[in-house]
């Protein structure tokens, strides 16, 4: 395989990573990191460099068209990165001194949460709470549109929400991915923050979190032009074509195919990272 | 311009447009380098099995820009994703200022930490 050869099929794979990520709302890095190491052996480390570029190219994309809609949260979000950015820092720093097998391992075990979590059903939990104290000081509480008008909504939590965020930013910094799950974990179910506003926010958060590694990355020379070239371009037309069809299909049943794919991968990753064939 | 008119939607709107032009930009020139960087190398066979690290010249800010100048296929593709990173940091900066014409000085301060953070990793030498 040559260079040319190699571009093409990982550009292709990373366009249909980026385009099934969109789709289902799982994100296309998630698989970027196990197809670029189990299918084309490329050493995890440039594989996490390059997702990590990826994933800040999706973010940054996605979240211009929801902070237009309005709603996600800028003081939230702001807040909140000074917890993931750190953690992003702690993450990259670990990976510099752990082997790639541990980080597979790691990553496995992250993908089969995915797997679970993208398999639960989510609804809003409507509940309207008295804002924390803390929450208040922070002036974290705000509106966002709904059928009906702008709908107001309070936030509580934030010790908890706070601790999750930094262990979001690690597990992005360590794995390259967005972890957008733990994300919209901390601030749904911890903070008690509208869905709709917590996976908007949480995607407005990914680009600045990944940002934080990503320098370190760049600087320890885990940024390969040639394998993140095709990554980046692919998982972003990828992306761009999935948000354009999202709006006509269904997508239930495509989410519980990718949701298995995820599972297989996250076995592959455990079982290739406790053999150290990584 | 009256601080009145900026309000939270209107400076969403801008951070909305400030982060597409960062993307397209950088796709724009991580394309023109692949292109490059295919045409010159496309026949080469690529080891990233091993891992080795990048060279001297494709880690550094500095280094990255002279490269890109010198039209060097790789840096010029490295230049586009150092724009790609800098768009959230860009994105930040921004969101300082916001806040400062809100006279909102507590969010300033809460933005310059996450600028820091940001900072000391984009320029941390190796």
């Amino acid at each position: 395989m040559n260079v040319l050869e190699f571009s093409a099929l990982v550009g292709l794979g990373s366009l249909l990573a980026g385009f099934l990520g969109a789709l289902t709302g799982l994100g296309g890095g998630v698989v970027v990191v196990p197809m670029l190491a189990l299918l084309f052996h490329v050493d995890i480390r440039y594989a996490i460099g390059a997702s990590l570029v990826s994933v800040i190219a999706t973010s940054s994309g996605a979240a211009a068209a929801y902070v237009r809609e309005g709603y996600s949260n800028i003081r939230i979000g702001m807040f909140l990165e000074t917890a993931t950015t750190v953690g992003a820092l702690t993450g990259a720093a670990i990976a510099l001194h752990v082997s790639g097998n541990a980080i597979a391992i790691v990553f496995g075990l992250v993908l089969l949460y995915s797997a679970y979590l993208s398999s639960r059903h989510r609804e809003e939990h409507g509940i309207q709470l008295q804002s924390s104290k803390l929450a208040e000081t922070l002036k974290l509480s705000g509106t966002y549109p709904t059928s009906e008008g702008k709908q107001s909504y309070n936030v509580t939590g934030v010790p908890v929400g706070y601790g999750l965020m930094y262990v979001a930013g690690v597990l992005s910094g360590l794995l390259g991915i967005g972890s957008g799950a733990v994300k919209v974990l901390a601030m749904d179910q911890a903070m008690k923050i509208p869905f709709k506003v917590s996976t908007t926010t949480s995607n407005f958060m990914i680009g600045v979190t990944a940002a934080a590694s990503a320098g370190l990355y760049l600087n320890r020379g885990y940024i390969s032009p040639g394998i993140t070239m095709p990554v980046m371009l692919g998982v972003l037309a990828g992306s761009m074509i999935g948000a354009k069809v999202l709006v006509k299909a269904k997508v239930t049943v495509l989410r519980y195919l990718f949701a298995a794919a995820i599972l297989a991968l996250g076995v592959e990753m455990i079982v290739n990272g406790v053999k150290g064939r990584l | 311009m009256s601080a009145k008119s900026w309000d939270d939607q209107r400076i969403e709107v801008i951070i909305g447009t400030l982060l597409r032009t960062g993307v397209i930009l950088a796709a724009a020139v991580v394309l023109i380098g692949g292109m490059l960087y295919l045409v010159r190398h496309g026949h080469e066979v690529p080891n990233y099995t091993t891992f080795h690290g990048e060279p001297e010249g494709l880690k550094s800010v500095s280094d990255i820009v002279h490269g890109a100048l010198g039209r060097g296929a790789s840096a010029i593709i490295q230049l586009g994703l150092l724009l790609l990173i800098a768009t959230p940091v860009a994105r930040v900066i921004f969101s300082a200022i916001a806040f400062a014409i809100e006279h909102d000085y507590m969010y300033v301060v809460i933005t310059l930490i996450v600028l820091g953070v940001l900072l000391y990793s984009l320029l941390a030498s190796g």
